[in-house]
């Protein structure tokens, strides 16, 4: 259902962050991607919905190739993919049901929008989502009156109300403490099952990415080096993966040369670019 | 790794860290500031002349006249108003756009040059220097101090929320840009509601600015209590004029406890 063949992303800085990246998602199927920070983890999921434009390779989707898409095209295929933050990116002052039915947008014309006057099935939709995560009795707060977990189950119906066809899940759990984090993981594990929905989710936790997905896909600076079932993930994959770890010392230069992560710098610098 | 001394001392690092390039510039505003006042030529005859005459224009401010003029006063300060509620309205609504145009993360940048540039040559004048202008257009009146009024306030309005969209969250607006929405839904959903409270905000604020600026643009022949108090002065009528200037503190006072209040309780 979707395929990915030879994606390079090169930022304008010259980082190159995907080096020809080649993978297949079957229908249904859920994905998890590691890797360290800076290994291009969040630049592939932002590529395949064109948050941010990939230098070169194909992204074919049902058969639309999303690379070439631009304006309406573009706009098109972006409703049918939801896509899940890892801070959550709910628009804090608006609503929870504004922030649901925001998933929307892409289906209806801007005067429904901007009156709040969506078509009742939309709506109705929603509230059985909100049902679905939890939230029927917060409908009308506001975003920011809700704690993390509940946040995220906000962004994760929002994502559904898009009605997609896929999922593109970037570091769900980073920002919720462990048990959160596995409410959540559950979550978006089962809808996938629901609905026979393919995802992808980018995370840090290997342990939580074992236990959750079908298949895990580790990714080192820009390039595949892992793609099989869980089962299959040992100790030494995981070192070629994130590389050896002595816990015994401090490596201060270590800790420079991660932070600030190029994948931090470079989204924010293409966070706004499609708009302009 | 550098063994850290049982007795270091600590002090905070200096601003310039060049010793040499800190001590001269010290020495040079020193140097500075005893010319400067040196050269400052003070004429204390004029002084004490003039010390009598700003106890006549206190003494009229002790006992401020509201009633003799009072037509004139309530007309200034009619016009003032409504000079200063109009100018607002239409000021903001225009710089509602230009705002958008002139914030780059939003905006290509094309528009957002020629939006700078609006904002730019409405910041570089002063409103007395606009209102002169608009006087010698449009003649004497309060036609003028609105047109002067609404100029200022775009540039004034449309920097700030130029700059509060530049500021904004904007994993936020990217999550709606995510789900397919247009520019203006983006918009709408994603800027909007992060800078709505700032805009009502700055909004109040400017009306309070801009009464206070229709106080001074009336000295340049732009109407509203401005005029008013002008007239009274070249009639040494300091009576009148102090009822003025306490009427003019008294709206300003109301407007900022009003406008300070308003953005509290939108914010």
């Amino acid at each position: 259902m979707l395929r990915v063949s030879s994606l390079t992303k090169r930022y304008k800085t010259g980082d190159e962050a995907l080096r020809g990246v080649s993978f297949e998602l079957p229908a249904g199927e859920v994905v998890a991607l590691i890797g360290p920070s800076g290994s291009g983890k969040s630049t592939l999921i932002r590529c395949i919905n064109r948050l941010v434009k990939p230098t070169s390779g194909s992204i074919d989707m049902d058969g639309t190739e999303i690379t070439r898409l631009g304006g309406r095209g573009l706009r098109r295929a972006r409703r049918h993919m939801g896509m899940i933050f890892q801070e959550y990116a709910l628009v804090e002052r608006l609503t929870v049901m504004e922030n649901v039915l925001s998933g929307r947008l892409g289906y209806v014309p801007f005067w429904r929008s901007f009156l709040r006057r969506f078509p009742q099935s939309d709506v109705n939709n929603a509230f059985g989502l909100l049902e679905r995560v939890g939230l029927s009795d917060q409908i009308d707060k506001r975003a920011s009156a809700l704690s993390g977990g509940q946040r995220q189950r906000v962004g994760i119906a929002r994502a559904l109300e898009q009605d997609p066809a896929l999922l593109l899940v970037d570091e769900p759990t980073a920002s919720l403490d462990p048990k959160t984090a596995r409410q959540i993981m559950r979550l978006i594990c089962e809808v996938c099952r629901e609905r026979n929905l393919p995802a992808i989710i980018s995370m840090h936790d290997v342990p939580l990415a074992k236990m959750f997905a079908d298949r895990i896909i580790g990714l080192c600076e820009g390039e595949i080096v892992f793609d099989g079932a869980p089962a299959n993930l040992d100790t030494a994959m995981l070192t070629e993966i994130y590389g050896e770890e002595d816990w015994t010392q401090i490596h201060p230069e270590d800790e420079a040369k991660a932070e600030p992560t190029p994948d931090d710098r470079h989204a924010r610098e293409e966070r706004m670019a499609g708009l302009t | 790794m550098r063994p850290a001394a049982a007795s270091t001392g600590w002090t905070r690092p200096p601003l310039i860290a060049n010793p040499w390039l800190r001590w001269w510039l010290y020495l040079g505003l020193l140097v500075y500031v005893i010319a400067a006042v040196s050269t400052l030529d003070v004429n204390w005859q004029r002084v004490l002349s003039g010390l009598a005459n700003g106890w006549r224009i206190l003494e009229g401010f002790l006992a401020p006249d509201f009633t003799t003029r009072a037509s004139d006063i309530w007309q200034g300060m009619e016009e003032s108003l409504t000079m200063t509620l109009t100018s607002t309205v239409v000021g903001c609504l225009i710089s509602i756009p230009i705002g958008l145009g002139a914030a780059r993360n939003i905006s290509p940048l094309p528009v957002y040059a020629v939006c700078r540039a609006i904002i730019t040559v409405s910041r570089a004048f002063q409103e007395i220097i606009v209102a002169i202008l608009f006087v010698a257009m449009f003649g004497f009146g309060p036609f003028a101090g609105f047109l002067t009024l609404s100029f200022a306030t775009i540039g004034f309005m449309a920097k700030l929320l130029a700059e509060d969209i530049e500021d904004i969250k904007e994993v936020q607006a990217e999550a709606i840009r995510a789900t397919g929405a247009t520019w203006w839904q983006v918009i709408n959903y994603g800027i909007q509601p992060q800078v709505m409270p700032r805009l009502i905000g700055l909004s109040f604020y400017r009306l309070d600015i801009n009464f206070r600026e229709s106080a001074v643009i009336g000295i340049v022949g732009a109407g509203g209590i401005g005029a008013t108090l002008n007239t009274a002065m070249q009639r040494y009528d300091y009576d009148t004029a102090g009822a003025i200037l306490i009427m003019i503190i008294v709206v300003v006072l109301a407007a900022e406890y009003l406008s300070s209040h308003l953005r509290k309780w939108v914010q």
